[in-house]
C-alpha cells in the first residue's frame, strides 16, 4: 500500500488501530512492527521446541526463536523508550490486545509441518536480513545498532532456513510435495513485508528509509534461485496479497498465540524469577 | 539393529586463537555443511568456541581395547623416557 506524504494513514483512520496505542508516533509505530515481527515468530519457531524432526534440529530452531525473541525484546524496550510513556518491552509485549499487535500476517500463521515451518522462516529471513542490512545505515544511532548486531544473527539464519529448503525441496516426494505446498500457500503473504506506508515516509524523514521496492526485488533474487535449486516451482502470479497486520487487522491465530503467550504475564502481574 | 539415522560426525571446537582443537561430541547430519550447522547449532551456541571442525565419524581410526597393553603400559615405568633431566638455561622463560 503506499500512500501520499501527508495523507492520513489507514492505522489512523481503521477503527480497530485508533483503540491502538499512540498511532499519531511514526517511529515508535515503525519499532513496534520491527519487534512484533519477531516476537511473534520467535513464539511460532519455539512452538517446536522438544517437536522438532531430530535432536540437532530442535536446539537449533529454538535457538532461532530465542534470536528473534531477543531482538523483540530490545525493539520493544526501544519503542517503549521512544513513546516515552512509561511502557517497557514486558508491557508491549504481553499486556496489549491483537488488534494492537502490528506483525506481518506472515509470522503469525499456525507453525504447520516442517516444512512450512522452513518455507516461511526461509522467506521471513530473507526479508529480515535485506531489512537489517539497510537499517544499519539508519540515522538512528541504537536502531543501527540493533540492525547491526541482528544482522549477524540473521545472516546464520538465513543459511540455515536455505539449506533446508534446498535439502526439502530436492529430497524425497513427500518432503517436496510438503515444501511446495507450504511455497504456494505462503507466497501471497509475501507482499506484506515490502509494503510502504504512511509510517515508513514519516520515519524516512528521520534518516530511517528503506527503499521497499528495492528490498523486494533484492528478495526475489535471493529466493527465487534458492526455490529453482531445490526443484521448487516459484508461484507464477503474487496471488491476492494477504495484507493488513500492520493495522492490527489479523488472522484468527493470532489472537490463540497471545493468549498463550500472555497468559502467564496477565494472571501474575509483575511476577519475577 | 541398524541405525536409522544419518552420518555421525564427530565435532571438534577450538576456544580461542591458539589453542587446540577439542573434541566437543557429535552430530548426525546428511552432509558437511549441515553437519558444521548442526555443531554450531548444539556445541557453539553460547559463545563456547571460536572455530569448529566437523569430521565424518568413520573417517577416525580409534585405537582397540586391546591395544591398551602393548600401546600404553610401556610408557607408564620408564621415567628416563621424560625429559624432565635437562636444566633448563637460564634466560629460558618456563612457562
Amino acid at each position: 500500500m503506499t500512500q501520499k506524504p501527508g495523507a492520513p494513514s489507514a492505522s489512523l483512520a481503521s477503527p480497530a488501530a485508533a483503540r491502538s496505542a499512540p498511532a499519531a508516533n511514526p517511529l515508535f509505530e515503525y519499532v513496534v512492527r520491527l519487534g512484533d515481527d519477531r516476537l511473534v515468530l520467535g513464539h511460532r519457531l519455539a512452538e517446536w521446541c522438544g517437536h522438532g524432526p531430530i535432536l540437532e534440529e530442535d536446539i537449533a530452531l529454538a535457538n532461532i526463536a530465542l534470536d528473534l525473541t531477543g531482538q523483540a525484546a530490545a525493539l520493544l524496550a526501544l519503542a517503549g523508550e521512544i513513546e516515552g510513556a512509561g511502557r517497557d518491552e514486558d508491557a508491549l509485549a504481553y499486556f496489549r490486545d491483537e488488534t494492537q499487535f502490528r506483525n506481518a500476517l506472515i509470522t503469525e500463521l499456525p507453525k504447520g509441518d516442517f516444512g512450512f515451518t522452513i518455507v516461511r522462516q526461509f522467506f521471513f529471513d530473507a526479508y529480515s536480513y535485506l531489512l537489517w542490512e539497510a537499517l544499519a545505515g539508519a540515522k538512528h544511532a541504537k536502531l543501527a545498532a540493533l540492525a547491526a548486531k541482528s544482522l549477524k544473527e540473521d545472516t546464520y539464519h538465513l543459511r540455515h532456513s536455505g539449506e533446508w529448503v534446498r535439502k526439502l525441496g530436492d529430497g524425497t516426494a513427500e518432503s517436496h510435495a510438503r515444501a511446495q505446498a507450504a511455497v504456494d500457500a505462503l507466497w501471497r503473504f509475501t507482499a506484506e513485508l515490502f509494503e510502504s506506508d504512511a509510517v515508513d515516509l514519516a520515519v524516512a524523514k528521520d534518516g530511517i528509509a528503506v527503499d521497499h521496492g528495492a528490498l523486494a526485488e533484492r528478495w526475489r533474487a535471493i529466493v527465487e534461485p534458492v526455490l529453482r535449486e531445490a526443484t521448487l516451482t516459484v508461484p507464477a502470479a503474487p496471488g491476492a496479497a494477504a495484507t493488513g497486520g500492520r493495522r492490527g487487522r489479523h488472522t484468527e491465530h493470532l489472537g490463540h498465540l497471545l493468549a498463550e503467550m500472555q497468559i502467564v504475564a496477565r494472571s501474575h502481574p509483575g511476577a519475577a524469577w | 539393529m541398524s541405525d536409522s539415522q544419518w552420518p555421525l560426525w564427530e565435532v571438534f571446537t577450538q576456544g580461542d586463537h591458539g589453542e587446540p582443537f577439542e573434541h566437543a561430541g557429535s552430530v548426525h547430519a546428511a552432509d558437511a555443511e549441515q553437519a558444521m550447522q548442526n555443531a554450531r547449532d548444539v556445541y557453539a551456541r553460547r559463545g563456547e568456541a571460536i572455530n569448529l571442525w566437523v569430521v565424518p565419524s568413520t573417517a577416525i581410526v580409534a585405537s582397540a581395547p586391546s591395544d591398551a597393553g602393548p600401546f600404553f603400559d610401556p610408557g607408564n615405568d620408564k621415567a628416563y623416557r621424560h625429559p624432565q633431566f635437562y636444566k633448563v638455561p637460564k634466560g629460558v622463560k618456563v612457562f
